[in-house]
């Protein structure tokens, strides 16, 4: 995309636009978004590396999942007192991790955010794979994952003659995270079906057009279908509101609800729900700014885009940071004595090197982020983001074995060590997601076409149509921009 | 442009649409179904066995009670399977020569016991205690079906939770006495006589008739049917409960069978 100006040969501008450049057109979007798929030469060695690792973890994870079923659970490093260890730890990573997606797609769209216009495409199949990734741990740590749907889901009448047990947050979890997995799912399809029509009208294979006509479900963009799509999207959006909240709440509450010290505070599901977005933000920043650089699409994920999501991870990473000092605060001024052993066991106990791993990497390390000059060097914030990613999981990791296996009674103490299999199956997890999120790269339009072009035509109108920016609707801009084009 | 797809496939768009409404119905149908048949539970299927024994020849047709060869069962948790020397009692002297006991006598002569195919069987995580069942009045077909009936064994009960659940949930429509337990395969074996009206027995008539006569409650289990207690049943079976000292609340713990 030699025609793009980024605005000369110096840094990058930061500016409010959200695509830069001066030769923009509908077509240069476009091109620029559809060139991932059409053209598979526009791949660099840097895809083929990143998803050759993705792949060779992804089949890590298949063979610590066979050796799993083979063996049973007895293979991981969970035993009492310590009966969850990595399937959780890794569980509530990853969902945490999806939360950015559907802030991003839901919660920025009801608030008419446009930046979020060229992020939340792949910030949404960034909460799909995340999910799938999360979805695998409590399936597998069944044991027998073909009759865990019964085993979890309220399937009756059953031959168990059992209901799961509704007033566990195990249960409320299944209801949270499935809601979660449909919902998002949902609403990344519609999101992509104009797009998916517009690959349809370019494309010159006779398959690839066959297959996305069938997947675009007979998109034709008249009024009619925009007027529908748009309300099926705020409708959408106004169900995934509620669950970047309610998703991370409710997985706070196994913990919250048990009356094990470190677990029992109310101060979790605010906490939990920040961090999720923390930790996501890192996420789509880690993704963000290598696929921008990759593909020449540092016009539409501006400066201004990153910027703005390393403000966010600085300010959810204040409030969980502000959730770990009050658990030290309460853990003193509770009077109680075994909150306050549970407190000075994570300063001091055998899992202090963690703790204090957890309060660099969430609670001191962002802080540089403060800096516009740092925040703005993408180096900077690329290692940022890894270091918040690494803290996230700690944070886990603390909360769980380090609890557990320091309850009330010292006869039931003991020590957590993760298995090699526990090991293998995270780092299998990550390659799943390594290697999704890269075919996603490779066969989807990564970034949201038509609502580029909708953001372009209303930077080209803003100063012209001042007396109209009552009318956010995407699509009557963009039908209006239609017509002014031909 | 030309169209893509022929204006016939629309069929298939409405057709899709139905399907993921039933598919998921169906699917979960199907699995029910499925975990319910016999192809899973293994119900009414009998297994190859190293000699044919038929529980119907010798528990019927000859009358050999039960705990002649399952010798434990009130005694202990398990209900063993008896050795070759059992059966050799008997067939050191009758169908000495008969190939079919093969197996039985080349058992009895190198000391190998048979190995029997089980058929019941619980997982390692349940605890199942023979005795305790036995010694509340609860007779054999109540989990083997109609045993006495059977050429070759088969299972005659699905062993699914829900089916233990089932009694252990509601004890006093199951509980029964304890002399009950095997004297009814006596009484199956003698001629049922047919009552017309039991008000106009005498006494002694009566009592002949409790000690031959299957009540329809025993006559529905020989035969592997349901029946539902009546209330004076039930209350009757309460007052069982009453007297083994079982507590009904605690029956249905977790830690009763999964300890």
């Amino acid at each position: 995309m030699a025609d793009i100006d980024y605005g000369g040969d110096g840094p990058e501008p930061l500016n409010d636009a959200l695509i830069t450049g001066n030769n923009n057109t509908y077509k240069s979007i476009e091109n620029q978004i559809t060139r991932l798929i059409f053209n598979q030469r526009t791949h660099p060695k840097s895809w083929l590396f990143v998803f050759v690792v993705g792949f060779l973890l992804l089949n890590l994870l298949m063979m610590a999942m066979t050796w799993l079923l083979y063996k049973g659970v007895g293979i991981w490093g969970i035993n009492i007192p310590c009966a969850w260890g990595f399937d959780i730890i890794n569980f509530v990573w990853w969902i945490g991790i999806g939360h950015a997606g559907t802030l991003i797609s839901a919660i920025l769209l009801l608030l008419r955010q446009q930046w979020r216009n060229s992020i939340n495409r792949f910030a949404e199949a960034m909460t799909l794979f995340a999910v799938a990734c999360a979805g695998i741990y409590p399936l597998f740590h069944t044991g027998r994952p073909w009759v865990a749907f019964y085993w979890l889901g309220p399937i009756g009448p059953n031959i168990l003659g059992l209901w799961p047990q509704f007033r566990s947050p195990l249960v409320w979890d299944v209801f949270a995270v499935s809601t979660y997995a449909s919902v998002s799912l949902l609403f990344w399809f519609v999101g992509l079906i104009p797009d998916l029509a517009t690959l349809r009208d370019k494309t010159e294979n006779k398959a690839l057009k066959v297959l996305f006509g069938m997947i675009s479900m007979g998109w034709r963009g008249s009024a009619r279908h925009w007027e529908r799509y748009e309300t099926a999207y705020l409708i959408l959006a106004g169900l995934s509101t509620p669950l970047v909240l309610s998703v991370h709440t409710i997985v706070s509450f196994d913990f919250a609800v048990g009356i094990v010290p470190g677990w029992h505070t109310t101060i979790f599901p605010p906490y939990f729900v920040a961090g999720a977005v923390y930790a996501g933000f890192a996420m789509v920043l880690t993704l963000a700014i290598p696929i921008r650089a990759w593909y020449g699409l540092k016009n539409q994920i501006t400066m201004r885009h990153l910027d703005w999501m390393a403000k966010v991870m600085l300010t959810t990473g204040l409030i969980v940071f502000y959730g770990y000092v009050m658990e030290v605060f309460y853990g003193w001024y509770s009077g109680n004595q075994f909150e306050w052993a549970m407190i000075l066991n994570r300063f001091k106990g055998p899992y202090a090197p963690f703790y204090w791993a957890l309060v660099f990497c969430n609670g001191i390390a962002p802080q540089i982020l403060w800096s516009p000059k740092l925040r703005r060097n993408l180096v900077v914030l690329f290692v940022v983001a890894q270091i918040v990613s690494i803290g996230m999981w700690l944070e886990r990791y603390i909360i769980i074995p380090v609890s557990l296996t320091r309850d009330f009674l010292p006869s039931s103490w003991g020590y957590y060590t993760p298995s090699v299999w526990d090991l293998g199956m995270y780092a299998g997890t990550i390659g799943l997601f390594i290697v999704l999120m890269f075919l996603f790269i490779r066969f989807m339009p990564i970034i949201n076409i038509f609502e580029m072009k909708d953001l372009l035509a209303r930077m080209h109108h803003a100063h012209h149509a001042e007396d109209d920016h009552t009318a956010t609707a995407p699509g009557s801009a963009h039908a209006a921009l239609a017509n002014a084009e031909e | 442009m030309a169209q893509i797809f022929h204006p016939s496939t629309n069929v298939l768009a409405n057709v899709s649409l139905v399907a993921v409404v039933v598919l998921p119905l169906g699917l979960l149908v199907g699995g029910s179904a499925i975990s319910r048949s016999p192809w899973n539970t293994h119900v009414g299927l009998a297994k190859d066995q190293p000699a044919p024994f038929s529980h119907q020849h010798h528990a019927v047709e000859l009358g050999i009670d039960c705990r002649y060869c399952h010798n434990s069962v009130e005694k202990s948790p398990y209900s063993n399977v008896p050795s070759t020397a059992t059966c050799y009692t008997c067939h050191s002297q009758i169908w000495t020569n008969s190939p079919l006991l093969e197996p039985v006598r080349n058992s009895v002569a190198t000391g190998q016991p048979l190995r029997w195919n089980q058929l019941h069987t619980v997982p390692d995580f349940v605890y199942f205690n023979h005795a305790v069942h036995v010694n509340r009045g609860l007779n054999c077909n109540v989990c083997h079906g109609p045993i006495q009936k059977e050429m070759m064994t088969y299972k005659g009960k699905p062993f699914f939770m829900a089916w233990c659940l089932n009694c252990h949930r509601n004890p006093e429509e199951y509980v029964g006495k304890r002399e009950d337990v095997f004297s009814v395969y006596k009484k199956y074996q003698m001629d049922q006589p047919v009552v017309e009206d039991e008000a106009k027995l005498s006494d002694e008539e009566k009592k002949k008739l409790a000690d031959t006569h299957l009540t329809p409650e025993q006559a529905a289990l020989m035969d592997s049917g349901d029946y539902k207690r009546s209330n004076d049943e039930v209350e009757k079976g309460k007052e069982l409960l009453s007297k083994y000292k079982v507590k009904k609340q605690q029956l249905s713990d977790c830690s009763v069978c999964h300890r």
